[in-house]
């Protein structure tokens, strides 16, 4: 396979301005298919989630699931769309064997939402708006695994294999207005903009939204155009892109091949791209050709779908808050700075934090724990921190022991590893293991009067009024005491003790 | 007359994947125009003030609740396959991607 020239990043900024374009696609989370009530379900065996109607049987009747239009109008809603008063389903009709009927049900000139936008946060606080064009509702097709040839590719396949459980589970896919302006942050904008998707239909409750199980898929189109020129480059399509990282680095090599072909003199062609991740470049697919010819008609088998405006302020009425808002909102409100609520947030920890706060920990108690002892632990059990095992109730009531002076923070870490260990409650952990800060004055006196005794020198400097000496001392009752005791009632305890004003 | 002609016809039928000779495209392309120009009279009767319409019937929202009904075992979905594998329908690779 020849490799494509390209220029470094760098290059390919200075003498070019990148114009992206993404089409999202979304399966949602609905318990049956589009267009067919079997069930939506991943990861079953092979095509034992299918009826006649995923099978493309003649005669069959498909029936719209009301679910999924909700499911669509809210993900329009969340995109700042507005909504079609009617819409129709369309044909696109195309031969090959994931799509059993020869076509796929599918929007056309009728989307359920259009002209949205997207305000999308980059790292550094910058907000860009991306424009959406449409969104709009259509089936999935079936799984296909090429065999023989080269590693599962198809180019040297000698057969194929369809499961068709995929075949008809409702997606809607987002279709972005020309993204132009992105310059060099285009790559960046690219992975945010999809994250942010991503986020919007997860938090919605429509789409499990696991680009790993390809829930959520982009193909990403970049054109290339001389600084100062408004007319748009060719562009090329870079198809199931299927992480967030993956989007990045295929808009990246794409902007660096282009600007090698149109500095060779060649004009770019308009064509497929194939993504792979072990090489992180693209390979030509088919050029656009007579076979995007998709010969679209309406769906003679479904009725118009009319959202009335009442059905659509039903909904709107449910949407929960948007992802951005709430960050912002919740970052004000526990008064972190810009790094420590990055940090909780990329540790997956701030649903946890809000829950911990609701329970009746403070900001900073909460994201101690979580950012101090539960993420460190979370990853070593290679699990979602929300999944170690810590409810918020223990956080609260660890914090409580370590306030009333009963633990002190070393043993709160002990008290957890018991928690963990499904050893009880923190204060059944306290009792069972013995942890409690020596309180008892009596025992603590002996074991000062003992340590005053084994450092006479240091005694009579804190008498002559060096009280920084107590340290000493004070380490020594701890470890007396095997660090039991409450190292700041033994402080108070020493300078009664000597007489000294602390 | 309509316009269709014998390359619409033959680029028709490649796309429908229908294999046509020579004679068959000639012929059709004057059968066609026919048809086109027939139903042509159609929009002619329908004024500027008569919307497109998809659908005889004026229905609206037909929905099905997000309910699971009945499902094929594979045994049943692979029964009228002509080949088969691991539950699997066997098809010949055809060299497109998407």
């Amino acid at each position: 396979m020849s490799v494509d020239a390209t220029l470094s990043f760098e290059e390919a900024m200075e003498k070019y301005d990148p114009v992206l374009g993404f089409e999202v696609h979304v399966e949602l989370n609905t318990k049956t298919k589009m267009f067919s009530s079997a069930p939506n379900v991943f990861g079953d065996e092979p095509n034992t989630n299918v009826n006649e109607v995923d099978l493309g049987m003649p005669g069959v009747l498909p029936v719209v699931n009301k679910t999924a239009v909700e499911s669509s109008i809210k993900i329009g809603l969340a995109l700042n769309c507005k909504i079609a008063e009617t819409c129709r389903f369309a044909r696109k009709n195309y031969f090959y064997p994931d799509t059993p009927k020869n076509f796929q049900t599918s929007q056309y000139d009728e989307p359920i939402a259009y002209d949205g936008y997207l305000d999308i946060e980059l790292e550094d606080g910058t907000v860009f708006r991306v424009e959406i064009e449409r969104a709009h509702m259509e089936e999935d097709a079936g799984k296909l695994t090429h065999m023989g040839g080269a590693a599962g590719r198809i180019q040297g396949a000698d057969y194929s294999l369809v499961d068709y459980n995929r075949s008809g589970v409702p997606l809607v896919e987002i279709v972005t207005k020309p993204i132009e302006g992105a310059g060099s942050r285009a790559p960046e904008l690219a992975k945010a903009y999809v994250a942010a998707v991503r986020e919007i239909v997860k938090n919605l409750g429509v789409s499990d939204a696991k680009m790993e199980r390809g829930n959520v898929r982009c193909d990403a189109n970049v054109s290339l155009r001389p600084h100062g020129r408004e007319r748009f480059g060719i562009r090329s399509e870079t198809k199931n892109v299927n992480s967030l990282r993956a989007v990045e680095h295929a808009v990246r090599y794409e902007i660096q091949r282009h600007a090698a072909v149109l500095d060779s003199g060649e004009p770019v062609i308009q064509e497929t791209r194939h993504w792979h991740e072990d090489t992180r470049s693209t390979t030509s697919g088919r050029p656009k050709s007579d076979a995007d010819d998709y010969r679209y008609f309406p769906e003679p088998d479904l009725v118009p779908v009319v959202a009335s405006r009442e059905w659509v302020e039903e909904l709107r009425a449910t949407l929960p808050e948007p992802p951005a808002e709430r960050r912002k909102r919740l970052k004000e409100a526990w008064g972190y700075s810009d790094l420590e609520f990055r940090d909780v947030v990329n540790a997956g920890v701030m649903d946890s934090i809000e829950e911990t706060i609701a329970a009746g920990a403070s900001a900073d108690v909460a994201r101690k724990w979580w950012m101090g002892e539960i993420v460190g632990r979370a990853k070593v059990a290679d699990v979602d921190p929300s999944e170690l095992g810590v409810t918020p109730q223990v956080i609260v009531e660890l914090n409580k022991l370590v306030e009333d002076g009963k633990i002190n923070n070393k043993m709160a870490t002990q008290v957890l590893d018991g928690v963990l260990a499904g050893e009880g409650t923190p204060a059944e952990i306290v009792e069972k293991r013995g942890l409690a800060v020596v309180s008892d004055d009596g025992p603590l006196l002996e074991a000062i009067d003992a340590a005053l005794a084994a450092q006479p020198d240091v005694a009579e400097k804190i008498r002559g009024g060096k009280v920084q000496a107590i340290g000493a001392i004070v380490g020594g009752v701890m470890k007396a005491t095997r660090g039991q005791a409450d190292a700041g009632r033994v402080r108070e305890l020493i300078l009664e003790k000597l007489g000294v004003e602390g | 007359m309509a316009a269709i002609n014998r390359d619409d016809v033959a680029h028709l039928a490649r796309l429908a994947h229908i294999e046509m000779s020579a004679e068959e495209l000639d012929r059709m392309a004057v059968e066609l125009a026919v048809i086109v120009d027939s139903v042509k009279s159609v929009s002619e009767a329908a004024g500027e003030d008569v919307p497109a319409t998809s659908h005889p019937i004026p229905l609206t929202n037909v929905f099905r609740e997000d309910v699971v009904g009945h499902t094929f075992t594979a045994e049943q979905a692979l029964s009228g396959a002509p080949d088969a594998f691991e539950n699997r329908f066997k098809v010949p690779a055809i060299l497109d991607e998407d």
